[in-house]
């Protein structure tokens, strides 16, 4: 069970990030942030109590994996999602680049009035 | 004042949502019945040890299709926002930063170069592996791809002046690409669907070359995921 809430304090940090810091850079680890806190919950609901990993090892009979086993569902489905978190920084970061060229600066505030 | 109000009402509303999902839940008590289906399964008809490789590239193969899709767009709006005639140099005349980060740029240390010289091929060859037994032992072709990655990263820390092949990272990338599309419709024509890796032979449980053609897909995703990520630190590390 605290697992959990150590998730949800993962996430509300991250969330916080976002929303209260200028820095945009900040603000891309706060995203980074809650998107793991979501991983580590999706993974989270797939464990049980005394479980072994979803692999067959030589010997080992079929019923014990069924049984013992976590779920392999969330983890296939956050391997993705990881990935593709990948991605998104990666091109989130690319733009903070280019802002940066052109406004010298890494500030939202200042990155939001107008520039003809 | 309403600013940090505001922010503390979107963190409670957001806590207590999560908190809802949270409570009340007791913990997983049994497989579902899809988990069940994959677990039970999973060895006979594709002969993969490690079930989430089979979940992975066979059962949600379309999904992987899609993830790696998703992963080459971003490549590829990455290279759109960084690549050729980017405004500061247009805007500088010439006299970019680039010029300026040529300068600051200076070479590694001996111990930082050759320490790297030796790790490196260690590296990529330890993430060779860990895509080949991509469906035998944790690991597949996207966490293989990263650690690829990860020595390039070590190898452009260390040798500041490297330049990549740009031919070879290309071919690599679309090639690997074309052929996991391939195999997909070959699992199409000769097998149960798209992605369906049955048409090589299931072979003996444990062996690298046993689960069908898994191996085969799962190390072309590998060296697809390399490619592109290094394509993207190749983008990010140009001079501006």
């Amino acid at each position: 069970m605290i697992l959990y809430f150590l998730a949800l304090v993962l996430f509300v940090m991250g969330l916080y990030c976002l929303v209260a810091k200028k820095n945009i850079i900040k603000k891309i680890i706060g995203i980074v942030i809650t998107e793991y806190s979501i991983n580590l919950f999706l993974v989270l609901v797939g464990w049980r109590k005394g479980g072994i990993a979803p692999i067959l090892l030589k010997g080992m009979q079929k019923s014990e994996i069924v049984e013992k086993g976590v779920d392999p569902l969330p983890q296939a489905l956050v391997l993705t999602s990881i990935v593709i978190g990948l991605g998104v920084l990666a091109l989130m970061v690319s733009i903070c680049l280019r802002l940066y060229e052109k406004y010298k600066t890494f500030d939202m505030s200042e990155i939001n009035r107008l520039r003809g | 004042m309403i600013k940090r109000a505001l922010i503390f009402l979107v963190l409670a509303f957001f806590a207590w949502q999560f908190l809802l999902m949270v409570t009340g839940w007791e913990g997983l008590s049994g497989l579902g019945e899809i988990a069940r289906h994959y677990m039970e399964k999973g060895r006979e008809e594709l002969g993969a040890a490690n079930i989430v490789t089979a979940i992975v590239v066979t059962y949600r193969g379309l999904d992987t299709l899609g993830e790696v899709s998703v992963l080459f767009l971003a490549a590829a709006g990455i290279g759109f926002l960084l690549g050729a005639g980017r405004l500061s140099r247009k805007q500088d005349g010439g006299n970019a930063g680039g010029l300026e980060n040529e300068k600051t740029r200076r070479k590694a240390s001996e111990i930082l170069e050759t320490g790297s010289d030796i790790v490196v091929p260690a590296i990529a060859v330890f993430g060779v592996y860990i895509f080949v037994n991509g469906h035998l032992s944790p690991g597949g072709g996207f966490q293989g791809g990263a650690v690829i990655a990860s020595a390039i990263v070590l190898l452009f820390l260390s040798h500041p002046f490297y330049s990549l092949n740009h031919g070879v990272l290309k071919v690599t990338e679309s090639l690997s690409g074309t052929v996991y599309v391939g195999l997909g419709l070959l699992g199409l024509i000769l097998a149960g669907g798209f992605l369906d890796a049955r048409f090589l032979p299931v072979g003996e449980f444990g062996r690298i070359l046993s689960a069908g053609a898994i191996p085969v897909i799962y190390s072309l995703i590998g060296l697809k995921v390399g490619a592109e990520l290094v394509g993207i630190l190749e983008q990010m590390r140009r001079p501006s």
